[in-house]
């Protein structure tokens, strides 16, 4: 096995660190350590944090990953912040919240602007997750960017995925929109030292309540002040509760399935917008057609379909 | 492949006034790089393994308290007793002239005083960086 990969599988902070640069830049080098780790993969347990800007995300992993630690599990965290359309930078500020964890040699953290991708996740991030898994990582948190009602794409990556919300965001009809207020495997009112705390955990158990499809586990609500360490004992016993459920009912590996799925697609989407606006041949070509499209001499489906009918032949 | 620039923004030591430090944060990102920021009250220790976790290009120190020749000089030691070489180290805030050529001694490659302009530390940081 090559050096790099077999570095990886030892827990080496700096070719883990490397080889995550190399999956973010979508470099053939990372490709081919990719497929080296694969087989070492699938052992660490995945959870979601998702949640509205503020609601104390970064907070409460820094309690979680000290809970995780006290019980001698080692913890990588994937911290997503949003990249700038306009710039392509980004600022990438959740280590603020959890400075103490710099030290622990049990403690992976990797902050990732999401480059370009919608639904609150990094495009790189199934690879960093794969990456943390082979070396060795027991849990694996991956903290979304703060998220408005539609940016889901978490529970494709999660085996467990917390909701986090604070109390007076707004009333019932807010909680019954699509999107964030489907996906949750916990939902986690935080902040709960705020007035309106039981508002919010009841408006919240009704819209669980009211419900038509059928379920044999009831999603819960806890409540939590994480900068307070109040309720992150019972909230990781929450998540257990949860991964024990899916493994009695299959819905583990269905899961993961779907995981693998969501991967398979990105990398197809990634090799191939790379190759239809990277690659000089082709670069040429989508340029003169999308002047040609501005000066009404051919129409948007027709250069798609003649882009794709060269790459499709 | 899409190669960015990766700064670490950190402010070591106890002086919290870090108002500098955010401004330069703001305009490393608007320069289309990706900035990792820390916050205060970092120690050397901190701040390597943050650089070695997220493999970051550069590592950007602010200091205004007056302690730059030891907490500066504390981050480029271990850096390289790590064996970090290839990253660039900068510092900023109130650094008196004759420290300046002791600290580019010690590799801190640019020092950046008040009224710099943030489009010259971006400059320094393109031209500078070991990719």
């Amino acid at each position: 096995m090559n050096e790099f990969a077999a570095k990886v599988l030892e827990g080496d902070p700096r070719s883990i660190a490397k080889l995550i640069t190399q999956a973010e830049n979508t470099s053939p080098l990372a490709a081919s350590q990719m497929k080296k780790i694969h087989p070492y993969t699938g052992k660490a347990y995945v959870i979601g944090i998702t949640g509205v800007m503020g609601s104390g995300k970064s907070t409460l992993i820094y309690e979680m990953t000290k809970e995780y630690r006290r019980q001698g599990l080692k913890v990588g965290i994937i911290a997503i912040d949003p990249t700038s359309p306009f710039s392509g930078g980004a600022l990438l500020g959740d280590r603020i919240r959890m400075t103490e964890l710099a030290t622990d040699n049990g403690v992976f953290i990797r902050s990732m602007g999401t480059r370009g991708m919608l639904g609150g996740l990094a495009s790189a991030v199934y690879d960093v997750v794969e990456i943390l898994d082979a070396s060795g990582k027991d849990i694996i948190l991956v903290e979304t960017v703060g998220v408005g009602q539609a940016e889901v794409d978490i529970i494709k990556i999660a085996d467990t995925t917390l909701v986090v919300l604070i109390p007076g965001l707004g009333d019932s009809i807010q909680t019954i929109k699509a999107g964030i207020m489907e996906i949750a495997d916990i939902y986690i009112v935080n902040k709960a030292d705020r007035s309106g705390v039981e508002q919010a955990v009841a408006e919240l158990e009704s819209l669980i309540d009211i419900t038509c499809i059928d379920k044999d586990r009831k999603t819960p609500v806890l409540t939590t002040i994480a900068k307070q360490k109040k309720g992150i004992i019972e909230l990781v016993k929450e998540i257990e509760n949860h991964k024990n459920y899916l493994k009695k009912t299959k819905m583990f590996e269905l899961k993961r399935r779907k995981r693998y799925e969501a991967e398979l697609v990105e990398i197809i989407r990634k090799r191939l917008m790379n190759f239809i606006f990277d690659e000089s041949t082709f670069k040429g070509k989508v340029e003169s057609l999308i002047d040609k499209i501005s000066k009404k001499e051919v129409d948007p489906y027709s250069a798609a379909e003649e882009i794709l009918g060269k790459i499709l032949k | 492949m899409d190669q960015k620039i990766r700064v670490l923004v950190a402010k070591p030591g106890l002086d919290g006034h870090d108002r500098g430090a955010k401004i330069v944060a703001r305009a490393l990102r608007d320069a289309g790089m990706e900035v990792v920021y820390t916050g205060l009250h970092q120690t050397a220790e901190m701040i390597v393994e943050t650089a070695i976790q997220e493999d970051v290009n550069v590592i950007g120190l602010s200091l205004l308290s007056g302690a730059h020749m030891t907490l500066f000089i504390d981050v480029t030691k271990l850096l390289k007793e790590k064996g970090l070489d290839d990253v660039l180290v900068i510092g900023g805030g109130i650094i008196p002239e004759e420290d300046v050529s002791k600290l580019k001694k010690a590799g801190v490659s640019g020092v950046f005083g008040p009224g710099t302009h943030c489009d010259d530390i971006v400059e320094f940081i393109r031209k500078n960086v070991k990719k």
